[in-house]
């Protein structure tokens, strides 16, 4: 009887599309605006995740996110290197200087100082030029996205002159830095030179980077900082999900996500639901001679069940691919440059729009059960 | 050993509703349905003619009375064992023919196979032969949409007689159809479906047709007022008493 079922659902070919574009439509509006609300609250976190060389970031003990830093005493990092179980610690200088090309287009910017000595922090992942030129007189690496915002489509070309708070800087790298939360040109330069470039305060340290000797426990040597320096200590994991939880606490973002969310969810449920219960009781003269020739009630509800889940695994199917086509194509631009397809919210997606399907089919069926075979004898 | 008489009622009282509401459909109704026979249950809209052929395909349960189909008491098997015995020994013929749009002639005569669990490959061949034995053989692959009235209706008889149920119920099976075509359908009916082992009921208010009933009970409200002829003799199926029936009722 599936042979039945499936021939029932497809013979009426524009129910049958309409279904799989409704399911198709709101997998996509589900998966898509999940995956940019994530990746857009990943963002939050990008310059720590981008720092790859320490484990753990130390900060003034009232600070809750990336953005907010109140600058910390110089004797800091000598107290967070006598931590027991710090390999080695280094200072790490962030500021929002304005970066002006000199045909005059200016943008603010995320500066990076890096330790002059170890240039831990440096980005790893070059486009073009070397993280080494850092040592370089005036030296910044740029990230790609901020370069074509202070230079909108000009090929990529090392050695070009910006003015940063009325100091030459010279392009000697691009990288590949991932997007901020809002989209300013990410530099990386070292700390004496970055705090030239913001200007000179009595005191500078915005974050102290720590490597953990070996075998020491990352989350322990956390506790044991914030104990002996009275400072904020957090894993590099931690201090993401901090720069998260803040956003969505603080921002209006997870309430407009949400709303968009929870109308897909809500459109696709009334939607994909009623279709498909419309299209149940269309067939319920079928479905009652089916019962009056004896098919079980059992029967009815497996292929009843059978046709939901067909439009759903199409609709979700065909749903996911245009999901994964729009990121694919959205890429490589600027603003939407690390936005992906998360495969978690699409197999979240999948269970919501089983779920749907489920229950619209579930709602089809109790008709069909309560419906007399004797209904087939009134014409 | 086949029994002579496939169905019999006794006393069968439907009620509908309750209250004020109620409606007594059938009013004691007495009936034995006679194997190897066409029985038509013939009289005026809402004299309890569909409503008893309900009880009797185990479709509604009676209200009071008895009734016996193929020997076993319907309504007394436990739900699902109702069901299978509908599946494995009745077949229907419905008024609006109830065909699956979306499947052809020969899927559709397939179905009752397809529900007992035959490969769908052997029940459309069987149904493709039982439609050509009908005359359907140059539209086994078309849609209902695509089918004359006759034609929709003889895909139906090849749904109700696939599977070889031992009774057959007809619901108004002309009502739907002109003179010609009616008549095509029921000498079809009377040539494929009527057989020793089988009893066929058809519900009808088609006086055109009475002349292929072996037996005509006369229903008006909720009772059977009388039966013509008289049963038939036990064991002598051969007797087709078309004559006899219709001299009797149209006296």
């Amino acid at each position: 009887m599936n042979f039945v079922a499936l021939k029932m659902l497809t013979g009426d070919r524009a129910k049958y599309l309409g279904l799989i574009f409704t399911i198709a439509f709101c997998t996509f509006l589900l998966e898509n605006q999940t995956s940019i609300f994530a990746g857009i609250l990943k963002r939050t976190g990008s310059q720590i995740r981008d720092v790859t060389d320490a484990e753990i970031w130390v900060m003034d003990a009232k600070t809750e996110y990336f953005e907010q830093t109140k600058a910390l005493k110089d004797t800091d990092l000598t107290r967070v290197r006598g931590v027991d179980g710090v390999q080695w610690a280094v200072k790490l200088y962030k500021g929002s200087p304005v970066a002006r090309t000199l045909d005059g287009k200016f943008a603010v910017s995320f500066c990076l100082g890096l330790d002059d000595a170890t240039l831990t922090g440096a980005p790893r992942k070059m486009l073009l030029g070397s993280w080494e030129r850092l040592r370089e007189p005036d030296a910044v690496v740029i990230d790609k996205a901020g370069y074509a915002l202070l230079f909108p489509d000009e090929p990529l070309q090392l050695d070009r002159t910006l003015e940063v708070n009325d100091h030459r800087a010279t392009i000697v790298g691009i990288s590949d830095a991932s997007a901020p939360f809002v989209s300013w040109p990410v530099m990386h330069t070292r700390y004496s030179q970055a705090v030239n470039f913001v200007g000179r305060e009595r005191t500078q340290l915005s974050y102290v980077l720590v490597r953990p000797q070996p075998g020491v426990d990352v989350t322990e040597l956390c506790r044991r900082i914030e104990a002996q320096t009275g400072l904020r200590a957090r894993t590099s994991e931690q201090f993401q999900w901090d720069c998260v939880v803040y956003y969505l606490k603080h921002t209006g973002i997870p309430v407009n996500f949400g709303i968009t969310i929870a109308i897909a969810l809500i459109v696709g449920v009334v939607v994909a639901g009623q279709t498909f219960y419309i299209f149940t009781i269309e067939n319920l003269k079928q479905f009652g001679a089916l019962k009056a020739i004896g098919v079980t009630n059992w029967r009815i509800t497996g292929m009843i069940v059978l046709q939901a889940l067909t439009v759903g695994v199409f609709g979700f199917s065909v749903g996911s691919g245009l999901c994964a086509l729009f990121f694919a194509i959205t890429l490589n631009n600027p603003a939407t440059r690390g936005l992906v397809l998360i495969w978690q919210n699409m197999m979240g997606v999948g269970v919501a729009i089983l779920l749907v399907v489920i229950l619209a089919s579930l709602l089809s069926v109790r008709r069909v059960l309560v419906l007399e075979p004797a209904e087939v004898f009134r014409g | 050993m086949i029994s002579e008489i496939a169905v019999q009622c006794r006393g069968v009282q439907k009620e509908f509703g309750n209250g004020a509401g109620k409606v007594l459909a059938l009013r004691g109704v007495d009936l034995d349905v006679h194997y190897g026979a066409m029985t038509l249950l013939v009289g005026p809209s809402g004299c309890g003619k569909t409503t008893l052929l309900s009880v009797i395909a185990g479709l509604l349960n009676t209200t009071a009375g008895e009734v016996k189909v193929l020997g076993e008491q319907i309504e007394r098997l436990p739900g699902r064992q109702q069901i299978l015995f509908r599946r494995k020994n009745l077949g229907f013929v419905f008024q609006q023919y109830n065909l699956l749009p979306a499947l052809t002639a020969a899927e559709n005569g397939a179905v009752p196979l397809l529900a007992a669990g035959v490969p769908r490959r052997e029940a459309v061949k069987e149904a493709e032969r039982l439609l050509t034995t009908l005359g359907m053989g140059n539209r086994l692959n078309a849609l209902p949409k695509k089918l004359s009235g006759g034609e929709q209706q003889r895909v139906a008889l090849t749904r109700a007689l696939i599977h070889k149920p031992r009774l057959l119920v007809c619901d108004e099976p002309t009502a739907a159809l002109d003179a010609d075509t009616g008549h095509a359908v029921m000498e079809l009916l009377a040539a494929e479906a009527v057989r020793p082992e089988r009893a066929v009921i058809v519900v009808t208010h088609d006086s055109r047709i009475f002349s292929f009933a072996d037996s005509i009970a006369r229903m008006d409200d909720g009772r059977i007022l009388s039966v013509a002829p008289e049963p038939l003799a036990q064991g002598n199926h051969d007797f087709v008493p078309h004559e006899r029936v219709r001299e009797e009722v149209f006296a």
